[in-house]
């Protein structure tokens, strides 16, 4: 079998970023809620917040590392594997990572020291700051990455001379047409993946009976910031997809597996709400679809119609079931989300949240689904965007390195290797320190701190938690 | 300014890269280091003393690469391929040593395995990025713009003698922070680890010096032509004189000096190479003008870096400060 230096060259780019887009789309949104904490524990000196901020440290300080070794690969892998790219983007793209670099990898690696090591070291105002520093780079972080992936969706700003890519316009290249609302979805996507991975560990902790007062006010804090973020998340989704429609034609026909050539006037376009799509017969196997409701979302018109995927000729059409069946697990784990934070909200005013043993055992199980909602939604946009690597720009098949296959595949395996040794330990570890819950964190303290800084809190530290526990 | 912004790109890379390589380079040495000692303690303490910094130490690294690739992406694309698997191999070393910070402290008491990581990750990348750096002195193999090697050109008596050496002077690094900032029993540990990796180090600059110099006819016009020999002749002097002054301080247990003169000896290496090389990027095609990025690029990144740098050298000094001071036994991890 004669091996594809591209396909092996996409996997490769496939599998780190999917495990690498794990890590930011979680810490993103723990490095915000740490800072949250350490900010209300200052203000009210309410223990349990100081508890609670300690013990996430130390799952962030696991996911921080990885995210940071995963990332680093990535942004060589530019260079290793798609030189080509690397060259004929390079001036449009490559200030873009370059200002990551400077305005938000340098923030985050620096201030981390202190996060993570100055609990004795520096005032709590400045441990805060930091706090706030870390959570603020990794939004800057995402802004520019973002930004860059964006212009690769739809490019505007530059001009072709060449065949290269040289900039015209910077404010048109970093804020080109999909940009903000692509960050809004991806921060708020973040932000809700954390903020269920919060709830069902403290679910958890609860249905153990385990760090009670903390599991409490984790819970309510995140699902109040549910009941927030699910809805606007649901907005924000639907108008990233408006912009698909204007945008990326070709990724939306996918999606929606929506073939055309048989408009009659005032039929509409129907909803697939299931299907398997057949690129040999241009058709849909066993499809369930909802008459005129695909008009209706795309177009907001009962009979409106868009282009169907006959429209494009076959070698400009993305592959059809990752971006088709992407859609439908993102949107349908989302409601999901949505229907469990409304229960959540429900039993919440009655008053009757932590007695509800059944939805908090749901709850508890509850903390992937932002990541795979995550990696579903990502999956739906890069493979989309396919055959092109910047859009009308440079297909993928042309920006690969000159490197043979032997290397490719000896960098594959390697990769898989490796990445199952080294994430999977720190699933394992994240989940132990998970197990263990806040009550194992107050006792590392101990033998610490000799500056003075340390003894005040350690002592109402202390005096806090066997307040706090009666129960335990 | 189009004749001056490659050669002030060419200035700050150089510089990304020797930050990263002083920086990361006692941090990497202290893993290459990790082996020789058995006691827990120590190793807890070796750990520790680099623990706040490593992570700010690497990012240098994505700057020197990333960098690379916004001011001469012709450059990156020729150069990647060309050192593809060192590289690769590196960055997945990286990863290991990377997790081993946090993975070794929440898998204690079970942590061998992450021993093992940290130590051979570290000297791992180590090993590779002197493999990767005697691959571009040796020279890229280019045809209509794009890398036209094999996929083993990297691999040479030459580069695996830069590879050895960079072990050495990172070990080197490693046991000068050591003697600086730990006290006791690895203090005097560290100032014995210390000599043998000297003398590595030096041993790598005597056969890389004179390899170039006579293997590489580019290399010896540039230094034994006139006038370039009046202006050069102290380089090798000045090096001869810090190796004096180390190898007296590792003697008598000064750490700082220790440290200051193996910084002195990677700083004059590192300027002898650009000497050698300039104005090549990718020897010997490539100069800094064929492969500049668009104008407007480099300015654009330009006005950034300029406020920037200045400021992430200000906090980062700020960090190391808040750490300052022995690092003592016993002290907790977070």
């Amino acid at each position: 079998m004669e091996l594809d230096p591209v396909l092996l060259a996409r996997v490769q780019f496939a599998f780190t970023i999917s495990f690498h887009i794990i890590f930011p789309s979680f810490t993103i949104g723990l490095a915000a809620w740490i800072a949250t904490l350490e900010g209300i524990w200052l203000a009210t000196k309410n223990d349990r917040y100081h508890e609670l901020a300690r013990f996430w440290t130390k799952v962030f300080a696991v996911s921080f590392a990885m995210g940071v070794v995963s990332g680093i690969v990535l942004s060589y892998q530019f260079g290793t594997n798609w030189s080509r790219y690397a060259e004929v983007v390079g001036n449009v793209v490559a200030p873009l990572i370059g200002y990551e670099v400077l305005t938000a990898f340098f923030l985050e690696a620096t201030f981390l020291g202190i996060m993570l090591f100055g609990w004795n070291r520096v005032p709590p105002w400045l441990h805060f700051l930091a706090c706030l520093i870390v959570a603020v780079g990794t939004c800057i972080s995402a802004f520019w990455i973002l930004s860059a992936n964006s212009w690769m969706q739809f490019p505007t700003g530059h001009e072709m001379r060449d065949g290269i890519a040289y900039p015209a316009n910077w404010l048109d290249i970093i804020f080109s047409p999909t940009f903000p609302i692509r960050y809004f979805h991806m921060v708020l996507g973040a932000f809700i993946t954390t903020a269920f991975v919060v709830f069902a560990v403290g679910a958890r902790w609860w249905l153990k009976g385990q760090s009670i007062a903390q599991a409490e006010t984790a819970m309510k804090m995140a699902l109040g910031l549910l009941i927030v973020l699910v809805p606007i998340q649901g907005y924000v989704g639907d108008t990233a997809g408006e912009l698909v429609r204007d945008h990326q034609p070709a990724k939306l026909a996918a999606i929606e597996a929506h073939w055309g050539g048989e408009e009659t006037p005032g039929a509409g376009v129907p909803l697939v709400v299931f299907a398997i799509p057949n690129e040999a017969t241009e058709t849909n196997d066993f499809q369930i679809a909802i008459p005129h409701l695909g008009s209706l979302i795309v177009t907001r018109s009962w009979d409106g119609t868009f282009p169907g995927l006959k429209t494009f000729p076959p070698e400009d059409r993305p592959p059809l079931l990752p971006p088709f069946f992407g859609f439908r697990i993102m949107v349908g784990l989302w409601a999901l989300m949505l229907l469990t934070v409304v229960v959540g909200g429900i039993l919440w005013a009655r008053g009757r949240l932590f007695s509800a043993g059944l939805y908090l055992k749901a709850v508890s199980l509850m903390w992937p689904i932002g990541f795979v909602t995550v990696i579903a939604g990502w999956f739906v946009t890069e493979i989309g965007r396919q055959p092109w690597i910047a859009t009308g720009i440079l297909r993928t098949a042309d920006a690969i390195s000159p490197v043979p296959v032997g290397s490719l595949v000896f960098s594959l395996v390697l990769f898989v290797i490796v990445y199952a040794i080294v994430f999977s330990a720190g699933i394992y570890y994240i989940n132990r320190l998970i197990n263990k819950g806040p009550a194992s964190v107050s006792h590392a303290d101990e033998g610490e701190g000799d500056d003075g800084l340390r003894r005040p809190i350690s002592a109402a530290h202390d005096a806090g938690r066997t307040a706090m526990h009666p129960g335990e | 300014m189009e004749f001056y912004l490659p050669v002030i790109w060419g200035l700050l890379i150089a510089t990304a890269v020797a930050l990263y390589v002083l920086l990361d380079g006692f941090d990497l040495g202290v893993g290459i280091l990790f082996p020789f000692t058995k006691d827990e303690e120590e190793r807890d303490q070796m750990m520790n003393s680099i623990a706040p910094f490593w992570d700010g130490n690497e990012t240098w690294l994505i700057l020197g690469g990333g960098g690379l690739w916004v001011a001469f992406p012709k450059a990156y694309a020729i150069l990647m391929p060309g050192v593809y698997l060192p590289v690769i191999v590196m960055l997945l070393a990286l990863a290991f040593r990377g997790v081993a910070f946090e993975f070794r402290f929440v898998s204690k008491p079970n942590h061998r395995w992450w021993d093992i990581a940290f130590a051979g990750g570290s000297t791992v990348a180590a090993f590779c990025q002197g493999l990767i750096l005697g691959t571009v002195i040796d020279g890229i193999v280019v045809a209509d713009n794009s890398y036209a090697g094999g996929p083993f050109n990297w691999l040479s008596p030459f580069s695996i003698v830069c590879g050895l050496g960079l072990v050495c002077g990172y070990a080197l690094l490693g046991s000068g922070w050591l003697m600086m900032r730990v006290e006791g029993a690895l203090a005097s540990h560290a100032r014995r680890w210390a000599r043998p990796a000297f003398v590595g180090l030096f041993v790598f600059i005597v056969v890389v010096s004179l390899w170039t110099a006579l293997g590489v006819p580019r290399i010896s016009d540039r230094w034994f032509s006139a006038p370039m020999i009046y202006l050069l002749w102290p380089v090798p002097l000045v090096t001869l004189l810090l190796g004096y002054i180390g190898w007296r301080a590792i003697d008598r247990g000064l750490g700082l000096r220790t440290f200051a003169t193996s910084v002195g000896l990677f700083l004059l290496c590192f300027i002898g190479l650009a000497i050698s090389n300039y104005p090549y990027l990718v020897p010997p095609t490539l100069t800094v003008w064929d492969a500049a990025a668009a104008p407007d690029s480099q300015m654009f990144m330009l006005l950034g870096a300029v406020p920037l740098l200045p400021l992430i050298l200000m906090y980062t000094a700020f960090v190391y400060w808040t750490f300052r001071g022995k690092v003592r036994p016993g002290e907790g991890y977070h």
